[in-house]
């Protein structure tokens, strides 16, 4: 008796205990990722938006609380305007051009032919290159002088093209590298999703006698719908962020016109000691992007094709 | 007909894609003459400027740094992730789907938006010029934790009774089971984290200032301040030397990456 007494109150204990066991393995093991999340994502972000309604000083430690006075300042600082423009045209040069160069290199490395493991390395190989090793050969090759590509360009009896010194030009040719860098990693999320489409579906579409472009507006395009939208996603997220590329090859000059969002961040924040409005730069940042990718995912979604 | 025109945009798109990484190869044997003559290989090729690079700049010392601190990252970032994924994907509690969200907010915030508070807190750490400020900060990784989760949704429901039955612990079914099945994805999360890296140039730029634990990314840079108008061939062989070990890494797991983030990509 006394020990069903004891067995039973041992039970009961142990099935509380249990019963409270995947709470406390669910708090050990998220443990560290919260810690790591609070201390430099989310604690970050408040801390953000608190500096930009205060001026600190060159500690960065918030001094006088000023509200919206470093976002006034902002919105009517040239400069800000400047960079603003920049970054929305970046975009725009950026974001069409990668998704479709990499879905065009995606298309032709996904024929079964003999030897295309090889174009697929060598397609993807930009995955492997760091912004400030390929801003630096590119900072060559655009090189007025010992530049390849004006080289190349006389070669054809073409004119030379100051490719960083000229104002409109110096936006195109950071696009242009960083349409370049991104390509591998788009490539192979690209040609990941084309392979995923079932076979079945061009076979048929085969014995209709369809041509190849009837083919990919019909079947590849919509089947491929989820990936091209989820890398034009990030695309656009990594433009709004590009900074070694700017930072290598023109310091945001000629006259701000590669003074992208990022790199003016940079610039008010650790070159003039700026934390204030650099901060609200970055809540403006952060809006924007929010703003553009909930949008996006609003009307992109709709066109999305989902098996 | 068909076959010949697909080789022929092959070829002229791999040249294409390809032509900057050759070309940086090419102009790292080359001599100062070769280099004003705009020449597309060397004449006279010479290691001149791998010797000269050494001889300048700490480049070995860079990239040791560069090796230790991407190897601690992908390590802890895989630890991280691992657990966390583990309690998303065989964990059940209630109001699991919400953190899962939090976990997914994060994905939102740019990691730029933090990086001026961020820096104030790894100086108030007195972690500058220190390799934690260059591995903590990225070892919990939302992108991480959902790949990961992925994976561990396709363990066998059997294969987990079972482990439990056999009475593992928790922590043993995650290592001695869980984590086998799900090799291939722990490989690409690691190929990526150690891509990711080795790559990284804001964060290194804003925490180092000396060379202490300075990485080769910024070594990179400094190099080609110091060295712009004088010497590009010794420029380039520190370019190569940066880019060699990624570009192997990625020739050897290129395949197991793009399994591994296509199956993360798409559900």
């Amino acid at each position: 008796m006394a020990d069903a007494i004891k067995k039973h109150g041992v039970k009961t204990s142990i099935s509380r205990w249990e019963r409270s066991k995947n709470y406390r393995i669910a708090i050990i093991y998220l443990l560290p990722s919260f810690l790591l999340f609070g201390l430099f994502m989310f604690y970050p972000m408040i801390n953000s938006l608190f500096l930009s309604f205060f001026f600190t000083d060159a500690q960065g430690e918030a001094t006088t609380f000023v509200g919206f006075e470093n976002y006034t300042y902002l919105f009517q600082s040239d400069s800000f305007r400047q960079s603003v423009k920049a970054t929305l045209l970046f975009v725009l040069y950026t974001v069409p051009t990668s998704v479709i160069v990499s879905l065009f290199l995606a298309l032709i490395a996904n024929e079964k032919l003999r030897g295309i493991g090889f174009f697929r390395t060598v397609f993807a190989s930009t995955l492997g290159m760091s912004v400030a090793a390929s801003a630096i050969i590119w900072l060559f090759m655009f090189h007025p002088t010992a530049g390849i590509l004006n080289a190349f360009l006389t070669a054809i009896n073409l004119p030379a093209v100051s490719w960083l010194q000229d104002s409109t030009m110096a936006l195109i040719s950071v696009a242009l590298t960083t349409v370049w860098m991104n390509s591998g990693f788009a490539f192979l999320i690209l040609l990941g999703g084309l392979q995923n489409i079932d076979d079945h579906l061009y076979e048929s579409a085969r014995i209709d006698g369809a041509s190849y472009f009837y083919q990919l507006r019909k079947i590849t395009v919509p089947m491929l719908s989820p990936t091209l939208f989820f890398i034009m996603t990030i695309t656009f997220i990594n433009s709004f962020q590009s900074f070694g590329q700017v930072d290598i090859l023109t310091g945001g000059g000629p006259a701000e016109a590669t003074n992208l969002i990022i790199y003016s961040i940079y610039r008010e924040a650790f070159v003039y000691y700026q934390f204030g409005p650099a901060s609200a730069q970055v809540i403006v940042l952060f809006i924007a992007v929010l703003v553009l990718t909930l949008l996006q995912f609003k009307f992109g979604e709709r066109k999305v094709h989902y098996q | 007909m068909r076959k010949g025109l697909l080789y022929l945009l092959l070829c002229v798109s791999g040249i294409t894609v390809f032509f900057p990484i050759l070309y940086a190869f090419s102009v790292s044997f080359m001599t100062s003459e070769d280099i004003l003559r705009r020449s597309l290989v060397p004449t006279n090729p010479t290691l001149q400027n791998y010797v000269d690079v050494f001889a300048s700049v700490p480049i070995g010392h860079y990239l040791l740094n560069s090796f230790i601190v991407a190897t601690i990252t992908t390590f802890g970032m895989l630890c991280v992730s691992a657990l966390a994924a583990f309690v998303f994907a065989f964990v059940p509690f209630k109001g699991r789907g919400g953190v899962f969200i939090l976990v997914i907010s994060t994905l939102l915030i740019p990691w730029e938006a933090t990086m001026i508070p961020n820096f104030l807190t790894i100086q108030s750490l007195g972690w500058m010029n220190h390799y934690l400020a260059l591995t903590v900060p990225f070892f919990a990784l939302a992108f991480g934790i959902f790949l990961l989760r992925q994976h561990f949704k396709t363990v066998p429901q059997e294969l987990y009774e079972a482990a439990q039955v056999e009475g593992l612990s928790t922590f043993q079914i995650l290592y001695k089971v869980v984590i086998p099945y799900a090799k291939t994805s722990f490989v690409t999360l690691g190929i990526f984290g150690f891509l990711t890296t080795w790559n990284m140039y804001l964060w290194p730029l804003l925490v180092t200032t000396n060379d202490s634990v300075r990485t080769v990314q910024i070594g990179l840079r400094r190099l080609q301040a110091d060295e712009v108008a004088t010497n590009w061939g010794m420029v380039m062989a520190g370019v190569v030397l940066v880019i060699l070990p990624t570009l192997i890494l990625l020739m050897v797991g290129q395949k197991q990456l793009q399994k591994g983030l296509t199956k993360g990509a798409i559900k």
